[in-house]
Protein backbone atom coordinates (compact mmCIF):
# COMPACT_ATOMS: atom_id res chain seq x y z
CA UNK A 1 0.00 0.00 0.00
CA UNK A 2 1.55 3.37 -1.14
CA UNK A 3 1.72 5.58 1.86
CA UNK A 4 -0.83 8.30 1.54
CA UNK A 5 -0.55 11.70 3.78
CA UNK A 6 -3.22 10.87 6.58
CA UNK A 7 -6.00 13.25 6.54
CA UNK A 8 -6.26 12.72 9.97
CA UNK A 9 -3.64 11.88 12.45
CA UNK A 10 -3.99 10.99 16.21
CA UNK A 11 -0.41 10.64 17.99
CA UNK A 12 0.33 9.86 21.69
CA UNK A 13 -2.80 11.30 23.01
CA UNK A 14 -3.73 11.17 26.85
CA UNK A 15 -6.62 11.99 28.32
CA UNK A 16 -7.23 11.71 31.75
CA UNK A 17 -10.63 12.19 34.18
CA UNK A 18 -8.62 12.96 38.12
CA UNK A 19 -6.81 9.82 37.83
CA UNK A 20 -8.33 7.75 35.50
CA UNK A 21 -6.58 7.71 32.13
CA UNK A 22 -9.67 7.36 29.43
CA UNK A 23 -6.61 7.44 26.73
CA UNK A 24 -3.02 6.63 26.76
CA UNK A 25 -1.13 7.40 24.20
CA UNK A 26 -3.19 6.60 21.36
CA UNK A 27 -2.08 6.81 17.93
CA UNK A 28 -3.05 5.92 14.52
CA UNK A 29 -4.27 7.24 11.07
CA UNK A 30 -6.42 7.87 9.14
CA UNK A 31 -5.99 7.52 5.30
CA UNK A 32 -7.89 9.80 3.26
CA UNK A 33 -10.58 8.22 1.14
CA UNK A 34 -11.31 5.17 3.96
CA UNK A 35 -13.49 3.64 5.94
CA UNK A 36 -11.31 3.69 9.43
CA UNK A 37 -13.23 1.84 12.72
CA UNK A 38 -12.33 2.13 16.14
CA UNK A 39 -13.35 -0.95 18.12
CA UNK A 40 -12.89 -2.00 21.69
CA UNK A 41 -14.46 -3.23 24.99
CA UNK A 42 -17.18 -1.08 26.86
CA UNK A 43 -15.12 1.38 28.64
CA UNK A 44 -12.10 1.06 26.43
CA UNK A 45 -12.32 5.07 25.27
CA UNK A 46 -14.05 4.84 22.17
CA UNK A 47 -16.43 7.81 22.91
CA UNK A 48 -13.63 9.88 24.66
CA UNK A 49 -11.39 9.50 21.94
CA UNK A 50 -13.96 10.80 19.12
CA UNK A 51 -14.89 13.59 21.77
CA UNK A 52 -11.13 14.39 21.91
CA UNK A 53 -10.61 14.57 18.01
CA UNK A 54 -13.67 16.82 17.58
CA UNK A 55 -12.01 18.93 19.58
CA UNK A 56 -15.00 18.39 22.81
CA UNK A 57 -12.15 17.18 25.71
CA UNK A 58 -9.19 18.70 25.93
CA UNK A 59 -6.30 16.08 26.12
CA UNK A 60 -3.48 16.16 28.67
CA UNK A 61 -0.97 15.32 25.88
CA UNK A 62 -0.70 14.17 22.70
CA UNK A 63 -2.06 15.85 19.26
CA UNK A 64 -4.09 15.38 16.43
CA UNK A 65 -3.48 16.65 13.13
CA UNK A 66 -5.89 17.12 10.39
CA UNK A 67 -4.73 17.55 6.91
CA UNK A 68 -1.47 17.90 8.36
CA UNK A 69 -2.32 20.77 10.48
CA UNK A 70 -1.88 20.58 14.04
CA UNK A 71 -5.41 21.50 15.48
CA UNK A 72 -5.11 19.91 19.17
CA UNK A 73 -6.31 23.64 20.50
CA UNK A 74 -8.13 24.33 18.21
CA UNK A 75 -12.13 24.57 19.63
CA UNK A 76 -14.59 22.45 18.52
CA UNK A 77 -16.09 24.72 16.37
CA UNK A 78 -13.48 25.54 14.54
CA UNK A 79 -12.85 22.35 13.54
CA UNK A 80 -16.55 21.35 12.46
CA UNK A 81 -15.80 24.13 10.26
CA UNK A 82 -12.74 22.68 8.86
CA UNK A 83 -14.65 19.49 8.00
CA UNK A 84 -14.54 17.07 10.43
CA UNK A 85 -18.54 16.24 10.86
CA UNK A 86 -19.43 13.91 13.34
CA UNK A 87 -22.71 11.80 14.88
CA UNK A 88 -23.64 11.11 18.39
CA UNK A 89 -23.75 7.89 20.00
CA UNK A 90 -26.58 8.92 21.96
CA UNK A 91 -28.62 10.75 19.07
CA UNK A 92 -28.19 14.53 19.01
CA UNK A 93 -31.29 16.23 17.18
CA UNK A 94 -32.32 19.73 17.62
CA UNK A 95 -35.52 18.01 19.14
CA UNK A 96 -38.62 21.12 18.12
CA UNK A 97 -37.07 21.40 15.13
CA UNK A 98 -38.16 19.95 11.10
CA UNK A 99 -35.99 17.59 9.89
CA UNK A 100 -35.55 19.72 7.19
CA UNK A 101 -34.50 22.87 9.75
CA UNK A 102 -31.66 20.36 10.98
CA UNK A 103 -30.36 19.60 7.99
CA UNK A 104 -29.91 22.96 7.08
CA UNK A 105 -28.56 23.46 10.42
CA UNK A 106 -25.34 21.39 9.05
CA UNK A 107 -24.59 24.21 6.54
CA UNK A 108 -25.44 26.83 9.44
CA UNK A 109 -21.73 28.11 9.90
CA UNK A 110 -20.99 28.30 5.77
CA UNK A 111 -23.71 30.75 5.46
CA UNK A 112 -22.47 34.39 5.16
CA UNK A 113 -26.08 36.30 4.96
CA UNK A 114 -26.02 39.53 7.36
CA UNK A 115 -28.92 39.76 10.36
CA UNK A 116 -30.71 42.16 7.40
CA UNK A 117 -30.68 40.67 4.83
CA UNK A 118 -31.95 37.50 6.79
CA UNK A 119 -34.97 39.53 8.47
CA UNK A 120 -35.93 40.92 5.23
CA UNK A 121 -35.04 37.91 3.06
CA UNK A 122 -33.48 40.13 0.80
CA UNK A 123 -31.36 39.23 -2.33
CA UNK A 124 -28.38 37.10 -1.25
CA UNK A 125 -30.15 35.56 1.79
CA UNK A 126 -32.96 34.53 -0.62
CA UNK A 127 -30.19 33.27 -3.09
CA UNK A 128 -28.39 31.68 -0.49
CA UNK A 129 -31.64 30.08 0.93
CA UNK A 130 -32.35 28.77 -2.62
CA UNK A 131 -29.09 27.07 -3.07
CA UNK A 132 -28.74 25.27 -0.23
CA UNK A 133 -32.27 24.14 -0.35
CA UNK A 134 -31.43 23.01 -3.89
CA UNK A 135 -28.40 21.05 -2.80
CA UNK A 136 -29.86 19.78 0.32
CA UNK A 137 -32.59 18.34 -1.13
CA UNK A 138 -30.89 17.13 -4.32
CA UNK A 139 -27.79 15.10 -3.16
CA UNK A 140 -28.60 14.38 1.08
CA UNK A 141 -32.70 14.04 1.15
CA UNK A 142 -33.21 11.82 -2.04
CA UNK A 143 -29.82 10.06 -1.36
CA UNK A 144 -30.84 8.61 2.44
CA UNK A 145 -33.84 8.35 1.06
CA UNK A 146 -35.58 10.35 3.98
CA UNK A 147 -37.68 12.35 1.38
CA UNK A 148 -40.88 11.81 3.21
CA UNK A 149 -39.83 13.10 6.46
CA UNK A 150 -38.47 16.11 5.40
CA UNK A 151 -40.84 18.01 7.13
CA UNK A 152 -41.95 15.97 10.41
CA UNK A 153 -40.88 16.88 13.99
CA UNK A 154 -37.23 15.18 14.39
CA UNK A 155 -38.96 14.52 17.90
CA UNK A 156 -41.49 11.90 16.77
CA UNK A 157 -39.38 10.01 14.01
CA UNK A 158 -38.49 5.99 14.96
CA UNK A 159 -34.57 5.76 16.23
CA UNK A 160 -33.42 4.26 12.77
CA UNK A 161 -34.75 7.37 10.67
CA UNK A 162 -33.41 9.61 13.74
CA UNK A 163 -30.13 8.30 13.55
CA UNK A 164 -30.48 8.58 9.52
CA UNK A 165 -31.08 12.03 9.95
CA UNK A 166 -28.14 13.12 12.71
CA UNK A 167 -26.23 11.62 9.39
CA UNK A 168 -27.87 14.01 6.99
CA UNK A 169 -26.99 16.81 9.10
CA UNK A 170 -23.16 15.65 9.25
CA UNK A 171 -23.48 15.28 5.67
CA UNK A 172 -24.63 19.02 5.25
CA UNK A 173 -21.56 20.39 6.71
CA UNK A 174 -19.93 18.69 3.62
CA UNK A 175 -17.11 17.48 5.38
CA UNK A 176 -13.58 15.69 4.86
CA UNK A 177 -13.94 13.55 7.53
CA UNK A 178 -17.28 12.03 8.92
CA UNK A 179 -16.73 10.84 12.16
CA UNK A 180 -19.78 8.18 13.13
CA UNK A 181 -20.21 7.29 16.99
CA UNK A 182 -22.17 4.00 16.69
CA UNK A 183 -24.50 4.67 13.73
CA UNK A 184 -26.15 1.27 13.82
CA UNK A 185 -26.80 0.76 17.41
CA UNK A 186 -30.07 -0.88 18.31
CA UNK A 187 -31.33 -0.90 15.27
CA UNK A 188 -33.02 -3.76 13.69
CA UNK A 189 -31.01 -5.86 11.03
CA UNK A 190 -32.94 -3.78 8.03
CA UNK A 191 -31.90 -0.77 8.95
CA UNK A 192 -28.37 -1.43 9.99
CA UNK A 193 -28.01 -3.10 6.18
CA UNK A 194 -29.66 0.11 5.10
CA UNK A 195 -27.44 2.01 6.85
CA UNK A 196 -23.94 0.03 5.81
CA UNK A 197 -25.19 1.12 2.16
CA UNK A 198 -25.16 4.85 3.31
CA UNK A 199 -22.03 4.20 4.83
CA UNK A 200 -20.26 2.77 1.65
CA UNK A 201 -21.83 4.95 -0.93
CA UNK A 202 -20.76 8.46 0.91
CA UNK A 203 -17.34 6.96 1.06
CA UNK A 204 -17.09 5.62 -2.51
CA UNK A 205 -19.47 8.09 -4.29
CA UNK A 206 -18.77 11.45 -2.38
CA UNK A 207 -14.79 10.41 -1.62
CA UNK A 208 -15.60 11.08 1.91
CA UNK A 209 -13.57 9.50 4.58
CA UNK A 210 -15.34 7.81 7.37
CA UNK A 211 -14.43 7.02 10.60
CA UNK A 212 -16.45 5.55 13.08
CA UNK A 213 -16.87 3.84 16.35
CA UNK A 214 -18.61 0.76 16.18
CA UNK A 215 -19.74 -2.35 17.88
CA UNK A 216 -21.60 -4.82 15.50
CA UNK A 217 -18.43 -6.27 14.03
CA UNK A 218 -19.96 -8.12 10.90
CA UNK A 219 -20.66 -4.07 9.97
CA UNK A 220 -17.24 -3.48 11.25
CA UNK A 221 -15.53 -6.13 9.27
CA UNK A 222 -17.57 -5.55 6.03
CA UNK A 223 -17.28 -1.80 5.78
CA UNK A 224 -13.87 -1.35 7.07
CA UNK A 225 -10.53 -0.96 5.19
CA UNK A 226 -8.66 -0.61 8.39
CA UNK A 227 -9.13 -1.46 12.39
CA UNK A 228 -8.12 0.57 14.96
CA UNK A 229 -8.60 -1.90 18.78
CA UNK A 230 -8.57 -0.14 21.73
CA UNK A 231 -8.76 -1.54 24.75
CA UNK A 232 -8.48 0.53 28.44
CA UNK A 233 -7.71 3.69 26.91
CA UNK A 234 -4.56 2.07 24.68
CA UNK A 235 -4.05 0.85 20.87
CA UNK A 236 -3.62 -2.93 21.42
CA UNK A 237 -3.67 -3.75 17.59
CA UNK A 238 -4.67 -1.85 14.25
CA UNK A 239 -4.65 -3.08 10.58
CA UNK A 240 -6.62 -4.87 7.89
CA UNK A 241 -10.09 -6.07 9.78
CA UNK A 242 -8.98 -9.97 8.93
CA UNK A 243 -5.54 -9.54 10.69
CA UNK A 244 -7.20 -7.71 13.75
CA UNK A 245 -9.61 -10.20 14.08
CA UNK A 246 -6.92 -13.00 14.49
CA UNK A 247 -4.75 -10.82 16.55
CA UNK A 248 -4.73 -13.04 19.61
CA UNK A 249 -4.43 -9.71 22.21
CA UNK A 250 -7.78 -8.71 20.66
CA UNK A 251 -9.67 -11.79 21.49
CA UNK A 252 -8.15 -11.84 25.10
CA UNK A 253 -9.75 -7.93 25.13
CA UNK A 254 -12.86 -9.15 24.02
CA UNK A 255 -13.34 -12.51 26.13
CA UNK A 256 -10.83 -12.06 28.95
CA UNK A 257 -7.52 -13.47 30.09
CA UNK A 258 -7.43 -17.47 29.74
CA UNK A 259 -5.95 -19.73 27.51
CA UNK A 260 -6.63 -18.06 24.28
CA UNK A 261 -6.12 -21.16 21.91
CA UNK A 262 -7.81 -23.27 24.00
CA UNK A 263 -10.78 -20.69 23.70
CA UNK A 264 -10.48 -20.13 19.96
CA UNK A 265 -10.97 -23.77 19.76
CA UNK A 266 -13.99 -23.78 22.27
CA UNK A 267 -15.36 -21.03 19.53
CA UNK A 268 -14.43 -22.86 16.67
CA UNK A 269 -15.99 -25.76 17.79
CA UNK A 270 -19.12 -24.23 19.52
CA UNK A 271 -20.63 -22.09 16.73
CA UNK A 272 -20.38 -24.69 13.32
CA UNK A 273 -19.29 -21.88 10.93
CA UNK A 274 -16.86 -23.55 8.65
CA UNK A 275 -17.30 -21.11 5.82
CA UNK A 276 -15.26 -18.45 8.53
CA UNK A 277 -11.92 -18.93 8.12
CA UNK A 278 -10.08 -18.50 10.94
CA UNK A 279 -13.32 -18.08 12.68
CA UNK A 280 -12.31 -16.76 16.03
CA UNK A 281 -14.34 -13.57 16.01
CA UNK A 282 -13.21 -11.11 18.77
CA UNK A 283 -16.56 -10.29 19.56
CA UNK A 284 -19.03 -12.86 21.73
CA UNK A 285 -22.95 -13.51 21.46
CA UNK A 286 -25.17 -11.43 19.33
CA UNK A 287 -23.26 -9.56 16.71
CA UNK A 288 -21.41 -12.84 15.59
CA UNK A 289 -24.32 -14.19 13.63
CA UNK A 290 -23.80 -11.21 11.32
CA UNK A 291 -19.89 -11.56 10.78
CA UNK A 292 -19.74 -14.38 8.32
CA UNK A 293 -20.56 -12.25 5.44
CA UNK A 294 -18.37 -9.60 6.24
CA UNK A 295 -14.30 -10.71 6.61
CA UNK A 296 -14.41 -11.94 2.96
CA UNK A 297 -15.22 -8.46 1.11
CA UNK A 298 -13.49 -6.65 3.88
CA UNK A 299 -10.81 -8.68 2.76
CA UNK A 300 -11.65 -8.09 -0.81
CA UNK A 301 -12.00 -4.37 -0.66
CA UNK A 302 -8.43 -4.33 0.90
CA UNK A 303 -6.85 -5.83 -1.93
CA UNK A 304 -7.91 -2.88 -3.96
CA UNK B 1 -68.52 47.80 39.03
CA UNK B 2 -70.04 47.94 35.70
CA UNK B 3 -69.37 46.01 32.49
CA UNK B 4 -67.23 49.20 31.03
CA UNK B 5 -64.98 49.66 34.24
CA UNK B 6 -64.26 45.75 34.31
CA UNK B 7 -63.15 45.85 30.25
CA UNK B 8 -60.92 49.24 31.32
CA UNK B 9 -59.31 47.22 34.37
CA UNK B 10 -58.65 44.38 31.68
CA UNK B 11 -56.98 46.70 28.99
CA UNK B 12 -54.98 48.11 31.84
CA UNK B 13 -53.91 44.87 32.51
CA UNK B 14 -53.20 43.38 29.28
CA UNK B 15 -51.24 46.42 29.11
CA UNK B 16 -49.39 45.88 32.55
CA UNK B 17 -48.68 42.29 30.97
CA UNK B 18 -47.09 43.38 28.07
CA UNK B 19 -44.45 44.09 30.07
CA UNK B 20 -44.54 41.30 31.89
CA UNK B 21 -44.64 39.41 28.60
CA UNK B 22 -41.27 41.34 27.54
CA UNK B 23 -39.12 40.94 30.62
CA UNK B 24 -40.38 36.91 30.53
CA UNK B 25 -39.28 36.66 27.36
CA UNK B 26 -35.84 38.11 28.40
CA UNK B 27 -35.64 35.83 31.38
CA UNK B 28 -36.33 32.85 29.26
CA UNK B 29 -33.90 33.61 26.25
CA UNK B 30 -31.36 33.51 28.93
CA UNK B 31 -32.35 30.51 30.69
CA UNK B 32 -32.87 28.44 27.46
CA UNK B 33 -29.59 29.30 25.76
CA UNK B 34 -27.48 28.80 28.66
CA UNK B 35 -29.65 27.30 31.19
CA UNK B 36 -29.23 29.81 33.64
CA UNK B 37 -32.30 31.25 35.82
CA UNK B 38 -31.35 34.39 36.34
CA UNK B 39 -32.59 36.04 39.47
CA UNK B 40 -30.90 39.55 38.40
CA UNK B 41 -33.68 40.22 35.56
CA UNK B 42 -35.73 42.86 37.97
CA UNK B 43 -32.37 44.57 38.76
CA UNK B 44 -31.33 44.57 34.94
CA UNK B 45 -34.88 46.03 34.13
CA UNK B 46 -33.64 48.57 36.66
CA UNK B 47 -30.36 49.10 35.32
CA UNK B 48 -31.63 49.81 31.90
CA UNK B 49 -33.85 52.46 33.27
CA UNK B 50 -31.18 54.30 35.54
CA UNK B 51 -29.28 54.30 32.27
CA UNK B 52 -32.04 55.85 30.25
CA UNK B 53 -32.00 58.88 33.49
CA UNK B 54 -28.52 59.44 32.53
CA UNK B 55 -28.66 59.56 29.42
CA UNK B 56 -31.70 61.68 29.12
CA UNK B 57 -32.16 63.62 32.51
CA UNK B 58 -28.22 63.51 33.14
CA UNK B 59 -26.60 64.72 30.02
CA UNK B 60 -29.49 66.06 28.42
CA UNK B 61 -29.59 64.04 25.26
CA UNK B 62 -32.90 64.14 23.22
CA UNK B 63 -35.36 61.19 24.37
CA UNK B 64 -35.06 58.59 21.22
CA UNK B 65 -31.05 59.03 21.15
CA UNK B 66 -31.14 58.66 25.23
CA UNK B 67 -33.64 55.35 24.75
CA UNK B 68 -31.02 54.07 22.33
CA UNK B 69 -27.88 54.83 24.23
CA UNK B 70 -29.76 52.99 27.25
CA UNK B 71 -30.18 49.88 25.30
CA UNK B 72 -27.20 49.86 23.64
CA UNK B 73 -25.54 50.44 27.22
CA UNK B 74 -27.51 47.85 28.72
CA UNK B 75 -26.60 45.24 26.08
CA UNK B 76 -22.99 45.31 26.29
CA UNK B 77 -23.31 45.01 30.28
CA UNK B 78 -25.68 42.03 29.62
CA UNK B 79 -22.39 40.55 27.63
CA UNK B 80 -19.78 41.92 30.20
CA UNK B 81 -22.08 40.08 33.06
CA UNK B 82 -21.88 37.11 30.94
CA UNK B 83 -18.59 36.92 30.32
CA UNK B 84 -17.05 37.58 33.92
CA UNK B 85 -19.33 36.38 36.10
CA UNK B 86 -21.58 33.65 34.09
CA UNK B 87 -18.90 31.86 32.17
CA UNK B 88 -16.91 31.32 34.56
CA UNK B 89 -19.53 29.44 36.40
CA UNK B 90 -19.73 27.08 33.38
CA UNK B 91 -20.01 23.47 34.11
CA UNK B 92 -20.97 24.72 37.95
CA UNK B 93 -24.28 23.12 39.87
CA UNK B 94 -27.03 25.28 39.07
CA UNK B 95 -27.91 26.27 42.31
CA UNK B 96 -24.34 27.74 42.12
CA UNK B 97 -24.94 29.95 39.23
CA UNK B 98 -28.84 30.52 40.73
CA UNK B 99 -26.89 32.48 43.53
CA UNK B 100 -24.51 33.78 41.28
CA UNK B 101 -27.17 35.94 39.75
CA UNK B 102 -28.87 36.67 43.00
CA UNK B 103 -25.20 38.34 43.79
CA UNK B 104 -25.67 39.92 41.23
CA UNK B 105 -28.82 41.80 41.79
CA UNK B 106 -27.45 42.79 45.09
CA UNK B 107 -24.22 44.18 43.38
CA UNK B 108 -26.56 46.21 40.57
CA UNK B 109 -28.53 47.90 43.31
CA UNK B 110 -25.51 48.58 45.42
CA UNK B 111 -24.25 50.63 42.15
CA UNK B 112 -27.20 52.17 41.78
CA UNK B 113 -27.65 53.55 44.83
CA UNK B 114 -23.98 54.71 45.01
CA UNK B 115 -24.32 56.60 41.85
CA UNK B 116 -28.31 58.05 42.07
CA UNK B 117 -28.78 57.25 45.52
CA UNK B 118 -31.90 55.01 46.93
CA UNK B 119 -34.57 58.12 46.43
CA UNK B 120 -37.15 57.51 44.00
CA UNK B 121 -36.61 59.49 40.74
CA UNK B 122 -39.02 60.53 37.55
CA UNK B 123 -37.89 60.26 34.24
CA UNK B 124 -38.34 62.50 31.98
CA UNK B 125 -41.96 62.77 30.77
CA UNK B 126 -41.75 61.73 26.83
CA UNK B 127 -44.49 59.51 26.58
CA UNK B 128 -47.77 61.87 24.98
CA UNK B 129 -49.88 62.18 27.92
CA UNK B 130 -53.46 62.37 26.41
CA UNK B 131 -55.91 59.46 26.82
CA UNK B 132 -56.71 56.91 24.90
CA UNK B 133 -59.95 55.77 24.29
CA UNK B 134 -60.79 52.02 22.48
CA UNK B 135 -64.78 52.43 22.01
CA UNK B 136 -65.99 53.88 25.10
CA UNK B 137 -63.25 52.53 27.83
CA UNK B 138 -60.05 54.03 28.62
CA UNK B 139 -56.76 53.64 29.14
CA UNK B 140 -54.05 55.05 29.93
CA UNK B 141 -51.58 56.57 27.02
CA UNK B 142 -48.36 55.16 28.79
CA UNK B 143 -49.44 51.83 29.91
CA UNK B 144 -50.93 51.68 26.09
CA UNK B 145 -47.96 52.77 24.07
CA UNK B 146 -45.47 50.17 26.65
CA UNK B 147 -48.17 47.56 25.03
CA UNK B 148 -47.36 48.65 21.51
CA UNK B 149 -43.46 48.56 22.02
CA UNK B 150 -43.41 45.07 24.00
CA UNK B 151 -45.64 43.67 21.10
CA UNK B 152 -43.09 45.35 19.06
CA UNK B 153 -40.37 43.98 20.24
CA UNK B 154 -41.59 40.64 20.64
CA UNK B 155 -42.24 40.20 17.24
CA UNK B 156 -38.60 41.25 16.42
CA UNK B 157 -37.31 38.61 18.53
CA UNK B 158 -39.65 35.90 17.41
CA UNK B 159 -38.76 36.99 14.03
CA UNK B 160 -34.57 37.17 14.94
CA UNK B 161 -35.28 33.58 16.02
CA UNK B 162 -36.56 32.39 13.28
CA UNK B 163 -34.64 34.27 10.79
CA UNK B 164 -31.38 35.20 11.28
CA UNK B 165 -28.77 32.83 11.73
CA UNK B 166 -27.60 34.26 15.39
CA UNK B 167 -30.97 33.58 16.12
CA UNK B 168 -30.99 29.77 14.81
CA UNK B 169 -27.86 29.50 16.53
CA UNK B 170 -29.66 30.49 19.52
CA UNK B 171 -32.31 27.86 19.04
CA UNK B 172 -29.74 25.11 18.26
CA UNK B 173 -27.62 26.02 21.27
CA UNK B 174 -31.02 26.01 23.37
CA UNK B 175 -31.61 22.75 21.72
CA UNK B 176 -28.60 20.63 22.26
CA UNK B 177 -25.72 22.43 23.18
CA UNK B 178 -23.51 19.29 22.14
CA UNK B 179 -25.02 19.11 19.12
CA UNK B 180 -24.40 22.89 18.15
CA UNK B 181 -21.18 22.77 19.13
CA UNK B 182 -20.40 19.67 16.81
CA UNK B 183 -22.16 22.00 13.96
CA UNK B 184 -19.25 24.85 14.00
CA UNK B 185 -21.73 26.92 16.50
CA UNK B 186 -19.93 28.95 18.98
CA UNK B 187 -21.22 28.20 22.30
CA UNK B 188 -19.52 30.34 24.04
CA UNK B 189 -20.62 33.49 21.50
CA UNK B 190 -24.09 32.59 21.41
CA UNK B 191 -24.18 32.70 25.41
CA UNK B 192 -23.03 36.30 25.36
CA UNK B 193 -25.30 36.93 22.56
CA UNK B 194 -28.30 35.79 24.41
CA UNK B 195 -27.75 37.96 27.72
CA UNK B 196 -26.91 41.02 25.36
CA UNK B 197 -30.41 40.40 23.97
CA UNK B 198 -31.48 39.76 26.93
CA UNK B 199 -30.20 43.00 28.74
CA UNK B 200 -31.55 45.27 25.83
CA UNK B 201 -34.80 43.90 26.08
CA UNK B 202 -35.42 44.32 29.95
CA UNK B 203 -33.89 47.80 29.71
CA UNK B 204 -36.81 48.44 27.34
CA UNK B 205 -39.24 46.97 29.42
CA UNK B 206 -37.34 49.18 32.51
CA UNK B 207 -37.81 52.38 30.86
CA UNK B 208 -41.39 51.70 30.30
CA UNK B 209 -42.07 50.62 34.14
CA UNK B 210 -40.07 53.61 35.10
CA UNK B 211 -41.97 55.88 32.58
CA UNK B 212 -44.92 54.48 34.12
CA UNK B 213 -44.39 54.31 38.21
CA UNK B 214 -40.63 56.41 38.83
CA UNK B 215 -37.44 54.84 38.99
CA UNK B 216 -36.38 53.71 42.51
CA UNK B 217 -33.27 51.63 43.41
CA UNK B 218 -36.04 49.14 44.19
CA UNK B 219 -37.67 48.66 41.43
CA UNK B 220 -35.94 45.32 40.85
CA UNK B 221 -38.90 43.57 42.98
CA UNK B 222 -40.59 43.79 39.50
CA UNK B 223 -38.51 41.16 38.97
CA UNK B 224 -40.61 38.78 41.54
CA UNK B 225 -43.52 39.49 38.93
CA UNK B 226 -41.62 38.58 36.36
CA UNK B 227 -40.42 35.29 38.02
CA UNK B 228 -44.08 34.16 38.47
CA UNK B 229 -44.50 34.69 34.97
CA UNK B 230 -42.08 32.36 33.57
CA UNK B 231 -42.44 29.59 36.39
CA UNK B 232 -46.12 29.53 35.31
CA UNK B 233 -45.64 29.49 31.72
CA UNK B 234 -42.60 27.05 32.11
CA UNK B 235 -39.14 28.11 32.31
CA UNK B 236 -38.13 26.93 29.04
CA UNK B 237 -41.35 28.19 26.71
CA UNK B 238 -41.37 31.52 24.67
CA UNK B 239 -44.81 31.14 24.13
CA UNK B 240 -45.87 29.96 27.87
CA UNK B 241 -43.76 33.65 29.13
CA UNK B 242 -46.03 36.17 26.79
CA UNK B 243 -49.45 34.05 27.38
CA UNK B 244 -48.30 33.83 31.43
CA UNK B 245 -47.52 37.60 31.14
CA UNK B 246 -50.54 38.49 29.69
CA UNK B 247 -52.25 36.42 32.60
CA UNK B 248 -51.06 37.73 35.85
CA UNK B 249 -50.73 41.44 34.27
CA UNK B 250 -54.78 40.71 34.08
CA UNK B 251 -55.02 39.00 37.39
CA UNK B 252 -53.36 41.68 39.03
CA UNK B 253 -55.02 44.62 37.26
CA UNK B 254 -58.20 42.44 38.82
CA UNK B 255 -57.24 42.16 41.99
CA UNK B 256 -55.80 45.55 42.59
CA UNK B 257 -58.92 46.98 41.32
CA UNK B 258 -61.74 44.79 43.36
CA UNK B 259 -59.87 43.44 46.27
CA UNK B 260 -57.13 46.40 46.80
CA UNK B 261 -53.97 46.74 45.39
CA UNK B 262 -52.52 45.10 48.59
CA UNK B 263 -54.03 41.83 47.13
CA UNK B 264 -51.87 42.22 44.02
CA UNK B 265 -48.71 40.42 45.20
CA UNK B 266 -50.94 38.24 46.65
CA UNK B 267 -53.06 36.64 43.86
CA UNK B 268 -50.01 36.65 41.70
CA UNK B 269 -48.18 34.17 44.33
CA UNK B 270 -51.08 31.91 44.98
CA UNK B 271 -51.63 31.53 41.02
CA UNK B 272 -47.93 30.70 41.65
CA UNK B 273 -48.57 28.00 43.62
CA UNK B 274 -51.43 26.43 42.41
CA UNK B 275 -49.58 25.98 39.25
CA UNK B 276 -46.97 24.36 40.50
CA UNK B 277 -48.90 21.91 42.52
CA UNK B 278 -50.56 20.98 39.14
CA UNK B 279 -47.90 21.57 36.86
CA UNK B 280 -44.72 22.00 38.27
CA UNK B 281 -42.75 22.70 34.88
CA UNK B 282 -45.44 25.32 33.83
CA UNK B 283 -48.36 25.99 31.28
CA UNK B 284 -46.23 25.24 28.45
CA UNK B 285 -42.62 24.11 29.95
CA UNK B 286 -41.16 20.95 29.03
CA UNK B 287 -41.63 18.51 31.55
CA UNK B 288 -38.47 17.17 33.78
CA UNK B 289 -36.10 20.09 32.38
CA UNK B 290 -33.57 19.84 34.79
CA UNK B 291 -32.44 16.43 35.59
CA UNK B 292 -30.63 16.32 38.75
Amino acid sequence: MATVDPVLRVEGLTLAFGGVKALNGVGFDVRPGSITTVIGPNGAGKTSLFNTISGFYRPLEGSVFFEGRDITRLPAPRRARLGLARSFQNIALFRGMSVLDNIKLGRHCQLKTNIFQSLFYLGAARREEMELRADIEARIIDFLEIDHIRHAPVAALPYGLQKRVEMARALAMQPRVLMLDEPVAGMNREETEDMARFILDVNAEWGVTVLMVEHDMGLVMDLSNHVVVLNFGQVIAQGEPARVQADPEVVRAYLGSGDVSELRARLRGGRARPQVEGGDLPCGGGAAGHAPAGGGRAAAQEGV
Amino acid sequence: MDGLFLLEVTLAGIGGGGLYALAGLAFVMIYKATRVVNLAIGEMLMLGAYAFFAFAAGLQWPIPAAIAAAIVVSGLLGGVVERLAIRPMLGESPISVFMVTVGLGSIMVGLVELIWSADQRRLPEFIPNEPIFLGEAFISSKIFYSFVVAVLLVGVSLAIFRWWRGGVALRATASDQAAAYAMGINVPRVFSLAWMLAAALAAVAGIAVGAIGGISSSMGVFGLSVLVVVIVGGLDSVLGALLAGLLIGVLEAWAGAYLGGEYKLLVTFLVLVGVLMLRPYGLFGTPEIERL
